[in-house]
């Protein structure tokens, strides 16, 4: 009885999730699947196949992926010397690393375009060494580099903290009983943190994907993602529909890239980093 | 020795990759110049203008009133569905939880324009919208928070309070408040920050006449870089380091270690 009448808390955020959740969810395969008509059609979603939203899509994959090999590059042996220092100095070093996830968003992408531009201090160091202008700006690079700023602490932060579980115990073992470094790096350590790099592959891939400021900001309207794409159709153009379209197939993405790293990923919890 | 010695390096290099950057803004904030290679000689002229800049004050005034009041209502309306979520049956309890997860793990620029399409049907884009699209995307980052808590609490102290007369409202603040308040407080934080960041979705909710930082930045960044942005970007940081701090603070001291909470 009094278990029933608890569960009447969470009345309110049930009418919020059918408002602002699933309602906004089913506006958009609504208009998706709808011409400006409100006749029902598959054009808006096979658009996609258009060269131009192929073309963006592949790149929008491309960057993606090379953002997140490069952040798990990073990322990984840096999780394994954090974890590697005293506690004490442990907690500090972490909270270095995730302040500047704490800055404005925005405020990152303007320092990248302070430093990668044609008068700005990477090209200053390199005409000092007689390098001459090297163009930054402006191109994928840029947009690549500003991705892997970003989204580089939400790699390291649940590689981390998985390696923070394992147990000293297991690795002495298998030290006692002989193995290399290398055998307790791929035979242990990596199979251990398995979840950590899943669930880091995510948060990083995912807006990498999606993302349409920072290839707008950094690549100069050159760049053009699938989220750029999406976000003119509304903002510039007027077709709505095919918009929606286009973020349905984005969102089917999405998932079918988290649905393919939960195949990896035997033991669940992988994705609770919060 | 060696190995101790690349380790050092390495987190130099990644230091240097992550702070390089804000070190330049930082810099430039104090620069009497509008060159941004050449020293001008120290100044606090752009953190004056700064302040005079209506089109900066007023986006910063709108991101903290967004901010607080997402925080405040997503904590109530989280902290609330927590409770309610832990009392259901296991069948339930998935479908909700599940239902949490759709604004974490959607993409932001498909959430957002899903919420825009919705909003344009029934009201003008403003302020309003931007607001319920805040606590959309807020409150399941403190269902996250609070509900681990209610679940490491002991049901039976609760009850035992009923059976002994105590009123629902009194046994609550007095047995299950003092176990959750560090995840309300936690997830009310995190809040806090989401709110403080989002870009995408504030962007497609907001309609003409609003601005949060991160919309009236993204603007001005179109347009043009001013100087005034750089004292922005210092003041910004000093936030943000003070707010990690008070947050980092308070997870240690509850001897749960800094990572949990962040």
């Amino acid at each position: 009885m009094r278990k029933s009448g608890r569960q009447l808390f969470a009345g309110p955020y049930l009418i919020w999730i059918i408002g602002f959740i699933l309602l906004p969810l089913a506006m958009i395969i609504y208009y998706a699947f709808t011409t400006s008509g409100g006749t029902f059609t598959f054009e808006n979603v096979a658009a996609i196949a258009d060269p131009v939203h192929v073309r963006s899509i592949l790149l929008s994959l491309k960057l993606g992926i090379i953002c997140t090999i490069v952040c798990l590059l990073l990322a990984y042996p840096l999780a394994m010397i954090l974890n590697g220092l005293k506690i004490k100095q442990q907690n500090f070093v972490v909270f270095i690393f995730i302040l500047p996830m704490w800055m404005n968003f925005m405020l990152r992408i303007l320092a990248w375009r302070l430093l990668l531009s044609n008068n700005g201090i990477v090209n200053a160091i390199f005409q000092f060494f007689g390098f001459g202008t090297v163009k930054m700006l402006n191109t994928q690079t840029a947009v690549v580099f500003g991705m892997v700023y970003d989204f580089l602490p939400f790699m390291i932060l649940p590689i981390y903290n998985s390696m923070a579980r394992i147990k000293n115990d297991v690795i002495e073992a298998a030290k006692d009983l002989g193995a290399s470094d290398a055998i307790i790096l791929f035979k242990i350590i990596i199979p251990l943190t398995l979840s950590g790099i899943i669930s880091g592959i995510i948060m990083v891939f995912v807006p990498a994907l999606t993302s349409f400021v920072i290839s707008d900001l950094l690549g100069g309207g050159k760049v053009l993602l699938i989220g750029n794409v999406i976000e003119q159709e509304f903002m510039q153009g007027t077709n709505w529909n095919l918009g929606s379209g286009l973020s349905v197939v984005l969102m089917i993405f999405v998932i079918a890239s988290m649905a393919l790293m939960n195949i990896f990923d035997k033991d669940g919890g992988g994705t609770a980093v919060w | 020795m060696v190995k101790k010695a690349a380790s050092r390096i390495y987190l130099a290099l990644i230091f240097l990759f992550l702070y390089l950057p804000i070190l330049v803004l930082i810099v430039l904030s104090f620069n009497n110049s509008k060159s941004r290679v050449v020293w001008g000689g120290f100044t606090l002229k752009w953190y004056a203008e700064c302040f005079k800049n209506e089109t900066i004050t007023n986006a910063f005034v709108t991101t903290i009133q967004i901010t607080l009041a997402a925080a405040i209502i997503s904590t109530l309306l989280g902290t609330l569905a927590a409770i309610g979520i832990s009392a259901m049956k296991k069948k339930n309890k998935a479908i909700m939880l599940g239902a949490t997860n759709i604004p974490l793990l959607n993409a932001d620029i498909v959430t957002g324009i899903a919420m825009m399409l919705l909003f344009v049907k029934f009201i003008n884009l403003g302020f309003v919208t931007v607001l319920i699209a805040h606590i959309t995307f807020d409150i399941p980052y403190v269902i996250l928070n609070v509900l681990p808590k209610l679940n490491q609490a002991n049901r039976y102290t609760y009850e035992a309070a009923l059976d002994l007369g105590a009123t629902p409202l009194y046994a609550f603040f007095r047995i299950t408040w003092p176990e959750i308040k560090s995840g309300v407080f936690s997830g009310f934080l995190m809040a806090v920050t989401m709110s403080l960041d989002d870009f995408s979705i504030t962007f497609f909710t907001k309609g003409a006449g609003v601005n949060t930082l991160s919309t009236m930045l993204y603007t001005e960044l179109r347009k043009g870089i001013r100087p005034e942005l750089y004292a922005l970007s210092t003041i910004l940081f000093l936030i943000a380091f003070l707010l990690l701090l008070v947050m980092n603070h308070r997870s240690s001291s509850e001897g749960k270690g800094a990572k949990q909470a962040i």
